[in-house]
């Protein structure tokens, strides 16, 4: 943070990245352009019809959970075999696109990356709202949600009924819960200094109001600032093993039941590798619009862009490896079952599927070998949404592939979601979306102070200090 | 009644400096207020590194015996249930909970150790009464001598402020 590295950086090769911050920028400079975009920017037609789109899909989650709690789970698709069907994969969709988040703010703050800095606030900010979409089916697929709490949390009730603590389901109950806590902690004390200067900045009585009641009288003393800082980075070092642990254990849903194409030791982190690679997908797919609309390029430089489409490719290929692992482990194990369920997965049913997402995940990632491709930000966006597709493919190939044929052929059965599976999963995006444009009208989507560091005179020139 | 003498400066580096000689010429009861976190300098002010870290540890240990403690309570002693012929005190599968309520304690008290230690939130403060303290969230350094050190001089105090080189020194009034 404040002691980073300064200037451009070059590369092993001797080429020079472009800066994570355009040349001739200064504290007024930086403080004024991301606060006008709350304080004074009138919200665009863009912005309305973005909304307004977010909206009407959220009114479909709406309409589709009233008609969950009304009826009853039998409106989905799912039955056995197929028990697990679009709350699994859905739930294991959003909260692997909210790890990219943690891992900008948290992994990268401690590796003292700096580029870290312009897309770490909105990133958090999407880690929340995925996380956000994604409880919604842990607590919904329960068809009785105002049960979930005894079903779910351990407190004592009438029945003395405990939970299970044996079951991957509850250590996966403690991960989530602990990692929504834990980012919105991590995401609110990253925006106290922020609230503090739009409480500063604002005009509008009410709006100086409620910034500043949640900046919580925030002065930037420097012993505040030195207790802030020890905070943030204890929070960052807490959120690593943290965010790791949370796919670890979604993982473990799945590898630690006896069903072939799921139990397997690869598991954990092929998909914490998975997670970081849809987040990443995801920051892009945010990212390259809003730099745009908002006029970011100064902030979101193609340093940045360059970076996520290097972190994408990396995980893309340990993702990959992992995709390799299951066909290698199904054929070695020499167990009949194993075999069939690799089988059915690349020439059964649902084989358009699962070659669609070795397409997307295998063969389209090479392309970020490229600089010439990692430079056409269009193409880029373009490349991201598709990964979001493959991520969600992936999940909807382990999940219905292994449960549709099982030991017993009598059992076998086809998957296929119905308009409310869909209208649910849409509705979360709308949620998605909807969230993420308050936010971007009433928050800074890029860190103020933090960009404030990165600015020439941020250093403290320590040689005209000597001999005080 | 008057709180303290505020000098404002443009750059961190300046900051810095003052602080320095403020704290060498025995100024104690002072405070640095600036728009980014500079690095080392509650130590010029002469404050001592926070114990902010002890009390995380602290509440690290706390989840950690919690999470564990109910595991064991709920699956030992109110609750003991034969699943799959395992111990009912069955320890690696207790590992990850444990494990979230470590990082859970610990965050938490992160978090609000840090405000507290702050005392946040405290929404008022004398020093929002300096006439450009507004800025000090954009890019301004301010260096606050307050009236209860006791070398405080109404005088003395702002002829050292200024002889700082600052772009401005005020009085701050409670």
């Amino acid at each position: 943070m404040a002691d980073a590295l300064h200037g451009a950086h070059t590369e092993p090769a001797g080429r020079v990245s472009p800066p994570v911050i355009e040349p001739g920028h200064s504290f007024e400079s930086v403080t004024d352009s991301i606060s006008a975009i709350v304080l004074t920017h009138q919200p665009t037609r863009g912005w309305w019809v973005g909304l307004g789109i977010g909206f009407l899909l959220f009114c479909g989650l709406i309409l589709s959970l009233f008609k969950l709690v009304t009826v009853g789970t039998g409106i989905w698709g799912n039955n056995v075999p197929v028990a697990w069907a679009f709350d699994i994969i859905n739930f294991v969709w959003w909260i692997g696109i909210g790890h990219a988040g943690t891992l900008i703010s948290a992994i990268l703050l401690l590796f003292r990356q700096q580029w870290r800095t312009s897309i770490n606030r909105f990133a958090e900010a999407m880690t929340l709202f995925a996380v956000a979409s994604a409880a919604i089916y842990p607590l919904f697929h329960t068809g009785r949600p105002w049960l979930a709490a005894f079903w779910l949390f351990p407190y004592p009730n009438t029945m003395g009924l405990w939970p299970q603590f044996r079951s991957p389901l509850i250590w996966d109950v403690f991960a989530v819960s602990t990692y929504a806590t834990v980012s919105a902690m991590f995401w609110f004390v990253g925006l106290i200094p922020d609230l503090a200067t739009l409480r500063d900045r604002a005009t509008g009585r009410v709006s100086r109001f409620i910034y500043g009641a949640l900046a919580l009288g925030w002065r930037g003393s420097a012993m505040h600032w030195h207790r802030y800082e020890t905070a943030y980075l204890l929070l960052a070092g807490l959120s690593t093993p943290l965010v790791l642990s949370v796919h670890t254990v979604v993982s473990f849903d799945f590898a630690v039941s006896q069903l072939p194409g799921w139990h397997a030791t690869v598991f954990p982190p092929y998909f914490v590798a998975g997670a970081i690679y849809s987040g990443f997908a995801m920051v892009l797919t945010l990212a390259i619009p809003l730099r745009k609309f908002y006029k970011l390029e100064g902030f979101i430089t193609m340093r940045h862009i360059h970076n996520m489409a290097k972190v994408m490719l990396v995980t893309g290929l340990i993702v990959c490896y992992g995709y390799m692992n299951e066909a290698f482990f199904a054929w070695y194990s020499g167990n009949q079952f194993e075999q069939y369920m690799m089988m059915n997965r690349m020439a059964g049913p649902y084989a358009v599927f699962y070659w669609t997402l070795i397409a997307i995940n295998a063969v389209m990632v090479q392309a970020f070998w490229f600089r010439r491709i990692r430079d056409n930000v269009g193409l880029l966006f373009v490349l991201a949404l598709l990964v979001n597709v493959g991520m969600w493919l992936e999940r909807f190939v382990i999940i219905v592939t292994s449960l549709h044929r099982d030991f017993l052929p009598s059992s076998w059965d086809m998957y296929t979601p119905t308009r409310w599976d869909f209208t649910m999963f849409f509705g979360t995006i709308g949620l998605f979306i909807c969230l993420l444009f308050l936010f971007i009208r009433f928050l800074p989507m890029i860190s103020i102070f933090e960009m404030r560091t990165l600015v020439p005179e941020a250093e403290v020139r320590e040689d005209e200090l000597e001999g005080l | 009644m008057i709180y303290g003498l505020v000098a404002e400066f443009d750059e961190p580096t300046t900051l810095v400096g003052a602080a320095r000689r403020a704290y060498a010429a025995g100024y104690r009861k002072m405070d640095a207020y600036s728009p980014i976190p500079i690095e080392g300098l509650h130590e010029e002010l002469g404050f001592h590194s926070t114990r902010l870290p002890l009390i995380v540890l602290i509440g690290g240990l706390v989840g950690l015996c919690a999470g564990y403690g109910l595991e064991y309570w709920s699956s030992v002693i109110a609750y003991p249930m034969n699943i799959g012929g395992r111990p009912l005190h069955s320890w690696p599968s207790f590992i990850p909970v444990a494990f979230e309520t470590t990082i859970l304690g610990a965050a938490l008290s992160a978090v609000l150790g840090m405000l507290a230690l702050n005392g946040l939130p405290e929404p008022y403060h004398p020093i929002f009464n300096a006439p450009r303290f507004r800025m000090a969230s954009r890019h301004a350094f301010f260096l606050c001598i307050e009236s209860k050190d006791a070398q405080f001089d109404r005088d003395a105090t702002e002829a050292f402020l200024k002889s700082l080189q600052p772009q401005e020194v005020t009085e701050v009034d409670w």
